[in-house]
């Protein structure tokens, strides 16, 4: 049983952190520039399909890294200039349209280029066979491999943004947009800056998540709704808050799933059991940010503007 | 007495469609306005808290997939014989399910809104389409009620006794419920309601401070609003005759928004142009490109950057600009 | 129903021609009217749907049975509203008397009634819901493919005819992961050691994965289609248990396009099958042949073999008849089902559902480097469905 609840709380780990991955630049989209981007998810689609194909195409799974990551980057400066930038001034409706929009654009886009049907990353060669962590727990590899990736990233933030001059800059921004700018900051730099950061995190999410998932179209908004409970959850603007609201989530919904029907059935009938906890896991994370909004309206870790 | 012109010019071209459809031997312009006339509908409820009260609901597909399903479920128990939870029998009668689907939904909008109104900006944004997708998620799993397969209804309602296996003929009911609910939506937004929620808007703290009670005021109108999602969810029922939860999906939350921007925002006629604007595109793109879906996002992002007040505004400047 | 009013300018010229005489040129097409899914990530299922008909079609120069015939496909966006309004467009508009299609029952569920009661004549190439092929069978609405439970009590059926004692079963919390695992049930008839409800659209398996290995089963049944599917294989090779705790598989799960994007992590897995790329007759080789010179490398799901067989049932048809005038005739020679179909043996049941054999296929590693079922043995023979005693035609 320990090592049951050993391997379910890596799982929920490694699956927080593929949110955090995401969640880290919505939330600083958010917060900076006040802008509901729901096109977040297609920078993770742009992602996978971009390094998994070049990984492919070279037979390397690192050299799809770099791919991945400029591919999200580039299409997200792209995004940023083209559309996104308009969308400042505007209010929350125009933006979930436009980039409601994008989603469109970006899955056909993609079936133009790649075709409907998913397509085949390939594990690193290192990573593909189950190593025995303590005696008795096997567990696939390349999940430590991604949940390092993700720490060091989030650690990789935590620097970026408490000890240099932009993570300065990107602090003040997700706390007091106006007052940035009065300082006189060329604020779209920095907003250009923190837009492509979210999307090659984005991206990098998305090749990582390639050889576990399917890469296909579409693949976005799956993980998109899922992401924005994890950005409102803990607090928009917040990386601290996202990182939280990441793992917990991630913990959280992997045990919902693996050990409450085992729970409920010590209390009631199986059928009944089964049935409550189906309802409640496939609801749990909606049902989770809807009692943490009741309770702190702005989320777990507000940042106060 | 000219801003008369405009609605009744929309009601005479509803009102004459299906005789064109039929001179151009093009019966889907009927079907296409039906639909149009109940998006319209679910539109401008959405319109009334968004455009005026200034709420931005992401769920609103929740309270049109309840209204769709009322209908589907009372014509299922009205099939079997068997009453639902052994109490409440089931009926085929459009005057008994239409006004049920709205009390459901409308209880749902109370339960919803009540928490959800505790929330504003992104968090209200979030927390309502968290609520659509519990009932997504709920609909989908309801095994006695076809799960996602949805249910067929095989009859369209009775009413008076008209014969509605007749498609014009279901059509005209259509267009009567509706005509009636924008006389009635016209009557709410140019109340006193109306006024406050358009205050509340505004500047909601200036409402607080005159000592009125917003929060009250704003889960007045969610109710509304979901109740005449409900209704226009119960006519959809009707004329396809099949229920689904694909009709509380949350991208159908999306396409109701892009209705009340394509038409204009806070307009009272934008949600009906943006409804006939949104199908139109989807019928004729879907005929004629495969990709479809690439067109109809370019339209719509040329439109939301490009365009101020949606099909509306377009509408008022040029005119206002011949003047 | 009064014909269309040819309003534009080449319906005129023809008009003006068949006036004038020309007998060869009065043959106007039979209008074939194609309702599918080709938005999202199943579009890849509608677009095998389209094509391969289409290559019946064009294996015959356009025609279909000796009689021209036009395609007209429109994508439903996979939404159920959408499905009955192209169909009530094709029906009144271009007055379409053949319908075919639709992938998913929820969007069949929408759209084939209204079609039926109209007179016109539905072909279901893939989906099969138990209520149309029982108390709501019409004589207008033909199934292809199979009944969606025979599915999945033909993968039952394999796992008791491989010797399990014991079985887990997992699929999606909605109606057609609930009716795949009683369909498994139905057939295997052993021990379900377990049963899991995944959410839908759910990523991430972990959980699941260790509960399968905690109850140690003798085999696996899983369903879950597509992208969902795909995240399964993977994680489930990846947690070490493929090699370890075998499985089987129904065949939504094994398509070409899906062990293409699985990879080695299907190998060694056991599927079932109406129809293999590696069968042994006539039609099928042709069938095969042509799709290769045609699309390449691309893979050849029985998604297409189905639509393929629909274009030839028509075809049979077609050349009885000659046209749609008389649809009674027409529906007759349908039913007799005089064609040689991708799988062989075929015919109709009461219900107008397939009667037809299963077979169980094992993923093996093919040339390409690309997994591809292999047809093993015969399961069962002449298998139709539970509901037609239902039906009352």
């Amino acid at each position: 049983m320990t090592l049951l609840i050993i391997e379910q709380l890596l799982n929920g780990l490694q699956y927080g952190v593929m949110l955090f991955l995401l969640a880290a630049g919505l939330t600083l989209i958010f917060g900076i520039m006040g802008v509901i981007n729901l096109a977040h998810g297609s920078l993770y689609m742009v992602g996978a399909f971009a390094g998994t194909w070049v990984a492919t195409e070279t037979g390397s799974f690192w050299i799809g890294v770099p791919a991945a990551l400029a591919a999200a980057m580039l299409t997200g400066f792209a995004v940023e200039a083209v559309v996104v930038r308009r969308l400042y001034a505007r209010d929350h409706l125009d933006q979930v349209l436009a980039t409601f929009s994008l989603i469109l654009i970006f899955n056909q886009l993609i079936v133009l280029i790649f075709g409907r049907a998913p397509i085949y990353t390939a594990l690193p060669p290192a990573f593909s066979e189950s190593v025995e962590l303590i005696p008795g727990l096997f567990y696939p590899p390349y999940r430590l491999l991604i949940i390092a990736v993700g720490l060091l990233v989030a650690l990789g933030l935590w620097g970026l943004i408490n000890f240099t001059r932009i993570g300065m800059l990107v602090r003040a921004g997700s706390t007091n947009r106006e007052m940035v700018r009065a300082l006189g900051v060329d604020i779209r730099l920095l907003y250009t800056f923190v837009f492509g950061l979210g999307a090659m995190l984005a991206g990098l999410a998305g090749f990582m998540t390639g050889p576990i998932l399917a890469v296909q179209v579409g693949m976005g908004e799956q993980i998109l709704l899922a992401t924005f409970v994890v950005v409102v959850i803990g607090g928009v603007g917040s990386i601290k808050g996202a990182f939280v609201a990441g793992i917990g989530l991630g913990v959280i919904d992997t045990c919902l799933r693996a050990f409450l029907p085992g729970l409920l059935r010590n209390l009631m009938p199986a059928s009944e059991a089964d049935a409550l906890g189906l309802g409640i896991s496939s609801m749990g994370i909606y049902l989770l940010m809807a009692v943490v909004l009741l309770i702190r309206p702005k989320g777990l870790f507000a940042v106060e503007g | 007495m000219t801003r008369l012109i405009f609605p009744a010019l929309i009601f005479l071209s509803f009102l004459f469609l299906p005789v064109l459809a039929d001179l151009l031997g093009e019966s889907v312009l009927r079907t296409m306005g039906a639909r149009i006339m109940i998006y319209a509908i679910c539109a401008a409820s959405l319109n009334l808290i968004l455009g005026y009260g200034g709420m931005v609901s992401f769920g609103h597909a929740a309270f049109f997939g309840i209204g769709n399903y009322v209908v589907g479920i009372l014509y299922h128990h009205y099939a079997s014989g068997e009453p639902l939870w052994g109490l409440i029998p089931g009926s085929n009668q459009m005057l008994i399910t239409l006004p049920a689907a709205m009390l459901v939904a409308g209880i749902a909008a109370l339960i919803i809104g009540a928490l959800s109104l505790r929330t504003s900006g992104v968090q209200f944004i979030m927390i309502t389409l968290a609520f659509a997708q519990m009932l997504f998620f709920l609909f989908v799993s309801l095994k006695t009620y076809g799960g996602e397969d949805g249910i067929i209804v095989r009859r369209t309602n009775a009413l008076f006794g008209l014969n509605m296996r007749d498609k014009t003929t279901v059509y005209y009911v259509i267009l009567g419920v509706a005509t009636l609910y924008f006389l009635a939506l016209w009557r709410i937004v140019n109340s006193s309601f109306g006024a406050m929620l358009s205050g509340i808007r505004q500047n909601e703290r200036r409402m607080a401070a005159m000592g009125i009670s917003t929060y009250r005021y704003k889960l007045y109108g969610f109710v509304l609003a979901g109740m005449s999602a409900g209704l226009a969810g119960a006519l959809m029922a009707n004329m396809l005759r099949f229920a689904s939860p694909d009709t509380m999906h949350w991208t159908k939350s999306g396409e109701f928004m892009i209705m009340v921007i394509l038409g204009g925002v806070g307009s009272f006629l934008g949600p009906i142009l943006g409804s006939a604007a949104f199908v139109t595109l989807e019928t004729y793109l879907a005929g004629w490109t495969e990709h479809w879906p690439l067109v109809l996002g370019l339209i719509l992002l040329i439109v939301v950057l490009g365009t101020r007040g949606g099909i509306k505004g377009l509408i008022d400047r040029l005119l206002g600009g011949r003047s | 129903m009064k014909r269309k009013t040819p309003w534009s300018l080449t319906g005129l010229a023809t008009g003006a021609l068949m006036a004038l005489g020309g007998p060869a040129l009065a043959e106007e097409p039979v209008k074939i009217g194609m309702i599918t899914t080709l938005s999202g990530a199943v579009g890849y299922i509608g677009e095998d749907i389209r094509d391969a008909f289409q290559l019946a079609m064009d294996q015959n120069g356009g025609k279909l049975g000796g009689v021209p015939v036009e395609l007209l496909v429109e994508d439903d966006g996979f939404k159920p509203g959408n499905g009955r309004q192209i169909a009530e467009k094709f029906m009144y508009d271009e007055d379409v008397k053949i319908l075919t299609g639709i992938i998913f029952s929820n969007i069949a569920g929408a759209t084939v009634p209204d079609v039926v009661d109209n007179g016109a004549i539905y072909i279901s190439p893939n989906a099969a819901p138990s209520n149309m092929a029982g108390k709501e069978c019409h004589e207008n609405y033909f199934a292809v493919a199979w009944q969606n439970d025979a599915l999945h009590e033909a993968t039952g059926i394999a796992a008791k005819k491989m010797g399990y004692k014991n079985a887990f079963a997992l699929a999606p919390n909605y109606q057609a992961g609930k009716d795949a695992i009683a369909g498994f049930k139905k057939g295997f008839g052993g021990e379900i050691v377990g049963e899991l409800y995944t959410q839908l659209g759910q990523t991430d398996y972990s959980a699941e994965m260790a509960q399968i290995r905690a109850a140690n089963p003798e085999v696996v049944f899983q369903f879950h289609p597509g992208g969902m599917g795909i995240a399964f294989l993977r994680q489930y090779q990846q947690a070490g248990l493929l090699g370890q705790i075998p499985m089987v598989l129904s065949e939504p799960a094994t398509d070409a396009v899906i062990l293409k994007a699985v990879g080695e992590s299907a190998v060694g897995i056991n599927g079932t099958a109406h129809w293999n790329w590696d069968f042994d007759n006539e039609a099928s080789k042709t069938f095969v042949a042509a799709w290769k010179e045609k699309y390449g490398d691309r893979p050849i799901t029985y998604y297409a073999s189905q639509s393929y067989d629909t274009a030839l049932l028509i075809a049979s048809a077609l050349k009885e008849t000659g046209g749609v005038d008389d649809i009674d005739a027409l529906r007759a020679a349908l039913r007799k089902a005089d064609f040689d179909s991708v799988r062989g043996p075929f015919e109709f049941g009461p219900n107008q559902h397939p009667v037809q054999n299963w077979y169980l296929v094992d993923i093996e590693m093919g040339e390409a480097g690309v997994p591809v079922t292999v047809t093993k043995e015969l399961l069962v023979e002449g298998f139709g469905d539970s509901y037609s005693a239902l039906c009352q035609m």
